[in-house]
């Protein structure tokens, strides 16, 4: 038995710091206000990970008797979801403290999640692949109804448990049946159980694979498995929507990667019919539908089921240059898109008032700044260049058309033409229209603007030198097959 | 034997099932999915894997099935209440899933698809040592990790049981 | 399947002990069934509404806890069962996944998840 507890180190620094942030909390007086020491725990905790994720190995490292993979494309989705849990940490503390949800459980449950995350990306069988996910999806169910008081938290909560618990029985029957035609877990003998039979021509691994497809895509937000999506993210928390628009959406695209294209790779035809399908469906309704919301939550809602759709195109063209423009443009939402939602929590008011998109009316006027680096997000979003949002556009549907989905990459521009629409609809009506409210007070405080500034500079140093940051992709890509 | 008193208790889940789905009273209902998944977790002896019976009796039969009586309680559902509330054509799609489901059952049963992981561990060798020893020394050598990262999981349910469900904190 | 055997004795001595007591008294005794002896307190309190009252939610949280120790619980048993040829290594790892539920029931203690408020 190969046994390497180095292998874990970032997630038992997680697990030990969560736990310690927990204990720190039931042991101190409990005042709300007073907490900020559990959040400078926090980080801390995110950052030695961290560090210890970085001490990589060159080659593939498989220890846990096989089952738990370190190679460079764990060790990058690692610092991805490390990444993601400490800006919203950042974003988080102000917002919790104004909302009176002030509870040390906030960061224990972020960092449980991301251990389910980073066990999701370097499980190299399904069963960690499984556990990973659970772990990742039950402190989200929990923090999205951290509003205890708040009846829409608490619906947006129980709707997310229980289509989830649902979606979850979907990807536990497909793995059931996985292993019952091929008689292991294990991604690699999956693989060449697959290969040996010249492609998925086993019904039951067919249907196997198809449930794994739904339960994934249930995570990664993807139509028709999104009816959650718009209620959950207007209901949780800010600070929680913006952590499960990146985070859980990343480490389930890892997990889908590193299933598909090591267990299933040589069956590539079999399953890229059904994910086309549900790429189009996806960037189509996430893009239409998000054009005539009024609330800023639920249009980025939709907003981030099309992302998802754009990922599933690179997904369906799963060449090299796609699996690496998959991991880059992930990066490039994490900042895009957690930047958006540090502002949407700047500028809202306890009780989350001010979440509609016409409050931002004359917003460029008030707060040059914030409209500054709004309109940066939005553009980035939209795929305007310099922005990484192009960057990363650029490599999938170039990606696509490498493997000969033509159609499918025009339909992708298509797709984000539209969302021009609606992204600039709000710069538009921040720079455009009169004022109709006040923003003061703001919720501002120095850790919300440290993550801004680096939700600027990641979106802006990724759109103009992405050379750097795709080359790293491309090397973390090579183990995957 | 073996043969006889597996159509005795598969019998006796079955007709409790049926009974479990035509009873209005939901605190009854819940007694007779006890009486099914106790003989479930017969059935699970007859095939030799004692430790499934074990976390059917303990887990399902004892744990879970105290949680659905609470729930029952909490609810106080009168037992003609439900049938009015419920959604039109809801047994249609019920039925198609339950044909479905059937249909796989068959399609597996005919095909003998399924191998499952054989070649360790012939009948001989699980009679050997037996199926909980089995899955003791797997679980605790091979599969480590995911058996660990269960502690985590559970101490995430508990922090989600005392947030949502605790009144004053 | 011979194993069983014991389990099988057991389970028709008690079923055997309750139906022969249930029916000696049915036999044997007399019965003169009357208002005051068929009510709930045969001791003079009068019986105020149904007994199906709505349960408190507290019982729930309580209830959901017993789940999770009780999955804790349940790993203990192949453990056991394994316990001597894993040795030391297997002693050890339970240490730690008890020593993490060992937090947890520290957690829920100190957050009051056990008081009846």
């Amino acid at each position: 038995m190969t046994f390497n507890i180095l292998s874990i180190l970032p997630i038992l620094v997680l697990a030990g710091f969560g736990m310690l942030v927990l204990v720190v909390d039931v042991m101190s007086a409990r005042k709300l206000g007073e907490k900020n020491l559990l959040a400078y725990l926090s980080l801390a905790g995110i950052v030695i990970a961290a560090i210890v994720s970085r001490n990589s190995t060159a080659t593939t490292l498989f220890s846990f008797n096989e089952t738990f993979t370190i190679d460079n494309y764990a060790l990058f989705f690692n610092i991805l979801f490390l990444l993601s849990t400490g800006l919203v940490i950042l974003i988080s503390h102000s917002y919790i403290k104004r909302e009176d949800i002030n509870h040390g459980e906030y960061y224990a449950l972020l960092m449980f999640s991301t251990i389910g995350m980073m066990l999701m990306a370097s499980g190299a069988d399904l069963l960690n692949i499984f556990i990973g996910l659970e772990v990742m999806s039950i402190s989200i169910y929990i923090l999205t109804g951290f509003k205890r008081s708040k009846l829409i938290s608490n619906e947006a909560s129980l709707k997310y448990f229980l289509l989830g618990a649902f979606a979850t029985g979907f990807l536990l029957y497909g793995i059931s049946l996985v292993y019952g035609t091929t008689g292991t877990i294990d991604l690699r003998q999956i693989a060449s159980f697959v290969a040996g039979k010249g492609g998925v021509k086993d019904p039951l691994l067919l249907m196997g694979m198809g449930l794994i497809i739904v339960g994934l895509g249930f995570k990664v937000a993807s139509v028709p498995f999104h009816a959650w999506v718009p209620d959950v993210y207007e209901g949780a928390p800010t600070a929680v929507t913006a952590f499960m628009s990146v985070g859980p959406k990343a480490a389930a695209f890892a997990a889908f990667m590193r299933i598909f294209l090591t267990a299933f790779g040589s069956s590539h035809y079999e399953w890229q019919k059904a994910i086309w399908i549900l790429a189009v469906l996806t960037m189509t309704v996430g893009n239409v539908v998000a054009i005539s919301q009024t609330n800023i939550k639920r249009m980025l809602a939709y907003s981030s089921i099309a992302h998802a759709g754009y990922l599933l195109v690179a997904l369906v063209a799963a060449n090299n240059m796609g699996v690496s423009g998959t991991l880059f443009y992930l990066l490039a939402y994490i900042f895009m898109n957690i930047g958006a939602f540090a502002i949407v929590i700047v500028l809202s008011q306890k009780g989350d008032v001010g979440m509609n998109i016409d409050d931002y009316a004359g917003l460029g006027f008030k707060h040059p700044m914030l409209a500054i680096a709004m309109t940066l997000f939005m553009f980035s979003m939209a795929g305007i260049p310099p922005m990484a949002g192009f960057v990363g556009k650029f490599y999938i549907f170039s990606a696509a058309i490498k493997s000969g989905y033509v159609g499918l990459a025009i339909i992708g521009v298509i797709n984000s033409v539209i969302s021009v629409y609606y992204y600039l609809r709000i710069t538009v009506i921040m720079y455009m229209k009169e004022p109709v409210r006040d923003f003061h007070p703001l919720t501002i405080s120095p850790l919300i603007v440290v993550a801004i500034a680096i939700a600027v500079v990641g979106t802006l140093h990724l759109g103009i030198f992405p050379s750097k940051v795709m080359e790293i992709a491309q090397r973390s890509i090579l183990t995957l097959r | 034997m073996e043969s006889y008193l597996f159509y005795i208790v598969g019998t006796i889940a079955v007709l409790a099932a049926v009974y479990l789905i035509f009873e209005r009273n939901p605190v009854f209902c819940a007694l007779y999915l006890i009486q099914t998944m106790v003989c479930i977790a017969v059935l699970y002896i007859l095939l030799e894997a004692q430790f499934i019976a074990a976390v059917q009796m303990i887990v399902y039969a004892g744990a879970i099935m105290v949680l659905f009586l609470f729930v029952i309680m909490l609810l106080n559902i009168k037992g003609d209440e439900e049938s009015k509330r419920s959604f039109p054509f809801r047994k249609i799609p019920a039925i198609l899933m339950g044909i479905g489901l059937l249909t796989v059952i068959c399609i597996i049963l005919k095909s003998k698809l399924l191998q499952g992981k054989q070649d360790v561990y012939t009948v001989a060798h699980i009679e050997s040592l037996g199926n909980t020893q089995l899955i003791g020394n797997l679980l605790f050598t091979d599969y480590l990790l995911p058996f660990e990262i269960t502690s985590i999981l559970l101490f995430v349910a508990a922090i989600g049981a005392i947030m949502l469900a605790k009144r004053k904190l | 399947m011979i194993n069983y055997l014991p389990i099988l004795i057991l389970f028709i001595v008690a079923v055997g002990f309750a139906v022969t007591n249930v029916a000696l008294s049915a036999v044997l005794g007399r019965q003169k069934p009357g208002v005051e002896k068929l009510s709930p307190y045969e001791c003079g309190i009068e019986p105020i509404g149904s007994a199906r009252e709505r349960f408190s939610v507290k019982f729930y949280l309580i209830a959901m806890l017993f789940v999770i120790f009780d999955i804790e619980v349940i790993f203990l048993y192949p453990w056991a069962v394994a316990f001597k040829s894993l040795k030391v290594f297997g002693f050890v790892e339970m240490v730690i996944f008890i020593g993490i539920l060992f937090i947890c029931y520290f957690y829920i203690w100190k957050r009051g998840g056990l008081e009846w408020d």
